[in-house]
């Protein structure tokens, strides 16, 4: 086919129905929940800003924590595997009403804002519930309608595609097609079917009580302290994915991308 | 007909994210956050938890107990490590031996122990894990009477629904932890309130609650809660009572402090702190 042909003749618009209506209402559950967990989550981390492996805390040997420096109480210290930054402003040493005081995260990313552990954990664990049921109604419906299966696992052509489509994005190529390229179904893969039930076993695993009924958790994670520092890693990658997936959103047909999320039509752009 | 659905929806949609994000930037003055009825309605998850927790959670499961490989070299003392009240001051320079356990309330025969008299019973040791509220653990190796030993000699009375524990350390209202200071002899507790406890029957008679009068091989130490402090394997750090000066079985624990179970409790903790 000839570059003036392809101009001849533009793509077809199709509207196609992307998003099950289960999807589309879980995802928005889940969004919310999750930032709440996100910011409450921070304010329990700050009531300890330190994290160790294995089964309990080596106090002089956490291979991350943010402290206020001990020469200058004012700066703030973020310490990665025995490196010192200084991350004054924003970790170890934050503004707190106008003035510089000793947290982990500063008050803007936590919930409640100033440094309260107790009404932290209590949101926490409200929308800890929530997401678990969110979570469990999502991964009920997506394998019974098999959308997991034919919509976000890969398949041995879609690895074969990964270079490609690394191309494609880079280029900023976005087609608008019926089915997921092969980085979009890894994206959603990972953070759906494995951080999120990620951050629940590890959730539960710091629960003494849990840690009773099921021990197993403790041996798969290498005990209670791993747990917290996995807990803390995964929500990172979730922050990380909620990022990129934004980004994406905006860039790749930001009105398109939106309705398919909320009335669950997509258009797509069809050889004729 | 679609596209106004599709309208609506979206304006649900704004509506949703105005919302949300009205409540997050909120959150700078936290009225929102710390808001008495938003957090009276989430605490729903909370008695959730515990009736969840006690659903899948076998009555006589045990806590994970470890090898004495583990125990740590330095356990961190949470809590006050001092008490300041001049009684209980007067009972560690006797080296407790006129401290006695009283245990009263819904039982049918009120009485107090010993230290003697706890070591007579039988014993138990522990190694087990201690988690604090802010998310560090220490293992540590406990020995004690368990609590069912004592509450079965003195008979538990059927209304009975709870065992509150009394002790002998005060808190600030800040929850700042009284201290003893050896420069001044005659301290006067600053006018703080006494810590104190509460577990159900559950826990109570759970093999791994122990009132513990031993850590790692030797006496329990004043840091750590001398002479005899509670130590329960399935929940957080809070509530095991150090300083343990009586024990109360009641049937609610509504009219103790702001009646919420507990010292910490009342600050906006948990009662239920298996989580």
């Amino acid at each position: 086919m000839s570059e003036i042909a392809l101009k001849k003749s533009p793509a077809r618009r199709v509207t196609i129905r992307r998003h099950g209506v289960i999807v589309r209402l879980t995802h928005w559950i889940n969004a919310f929940a999750w930032i709440f967990l996100l910011m409450s989550g921070l304010q329990i981390f700050n009531a300890h800003p330190a994290l160790y492996w294995g089964k309990q805390s080596n106090f002089d040997r956490p291979f991350l924590s943010m402290t206020a420096s001990t020469q200058d109480p004012t700066r703030g210290v973020t310490w990665i595997a025995g490196h010192a930054f200084d991350t004054t402003g924003w970790f170890g040493v934050s503004k707190r009403n106008g003035e510089l005081t000793q947290r982990g995260f500063p008050e803007l990313m936590t919930w409640p804002g100033e440094q309260d552990l107790a009404t932290g954990r209590r949101w926490h664990f409200f929308f800890a519930w929530l997401l678990v049921i969110n979570g469990s109604v999502y991964l009920i419906a997506g394998l019974l309608s098999r959308h997991f299966s034919r919509d976000l696992l890969p398949t041995w052509r879609d690895i074969r595609q990964i270079p490609h489509s690394i191309f494609e994005h880079l280029r900023l190529r976005f087609p608008h097609e019926r089915r997921y390229n092969v980085l979009q179904k890894l994206a959603y893969f990972s953070t759906a079917l494995i951080a999120l039930p990620l951050m629940v076993l590890t959730g539960l695993t710091m629960s003494p009580g849990m840690d009773a009924a099921f021990p197993w958790l403790l041996e798969i994670f290498g005990g209670r302290q791993s747990a917290r520092s996995i807990h803390f890693f995964t929500a990172s990658f979730l922050v990380l994915f909620v990022v990129v997936h934004l980004a994406m959103v905006l860039i790749s047909g930001v009105f398109n991308n939106l309705r398919s999320m909320i009335t669950g039509r997509y258009v797509v752009e069809e050889e004729p | 007909m679609a596209p106004k659905v599709l309208v609506s929806r979206r304006r649900l949609l704004g509506i949703g994210a105005v919302g949300a994000g009205s409540l997050l930037l909120g959150g700078c003055d936290d009225s929102v956050s710390e808001n008495p009825k938003l957090l009276d309605f989430i605490d729903k998850a909370a008695a959730f938890t515990y009736r969840a927790q006690r659903l899948i959670l076998p009555r006589g499961a045990l806590a994970p107990e470890y090898s004495e490989m583990d125990v740590a070299a330095v356990f961190r003392p949470n809590g006050s490590t001092s008490p300041s009240d001049p009684a209980y001051r007067a009972l560690a320079r006797g080296n407790f031996a006129d401290w006695r356990l009283k245990v009263d309330g819904l039982v049918e025969r009120p009485m107090q122990l010993s230290l003697a008299d706890l070591r007579a019973l039988p014993a138990r040791t522990q190694i087990t894990r201690h988690d604090c509220v802010e998310g560090w653990s220490c293992i540590g190796k406990w020995t004690g009477t368990p609590l069912s030993e004592v509450l079965n000699r003195a008979g538990v009375k059927p209304q009975a629904k709870f065992v509150l524990f009394h002790c002998a350390d005060k808190f600030s209202q800040a929850g700042v932890p009284d201290a003893f200071d050896p420069n001044q002899s005659d301290t006067v507790d600053g006018g703080g309130v006494n810590y104190y406890e509460s577990i159900d029957f559950v826990d109570a008679y759970h093999p791994q609650t122990l009132l513990a009068y031993g850590l790692n091989g030797q006496a329990l130490p004043v840091t750590y809660g001398a002479p005899l402090r509670l130590r329960l394997g399935r929940q957080l750090g809070y509530k095991q009572a150090k300083y343990v000066m009586r024990i109360e079985l009641v049937d609610s624990f509504r009219r103790f402090g702001a009646g919420r179970g507990g010292y910490w409790e009342d600050q906006g903790y948990e009662w239920y702190a298996g989580i």
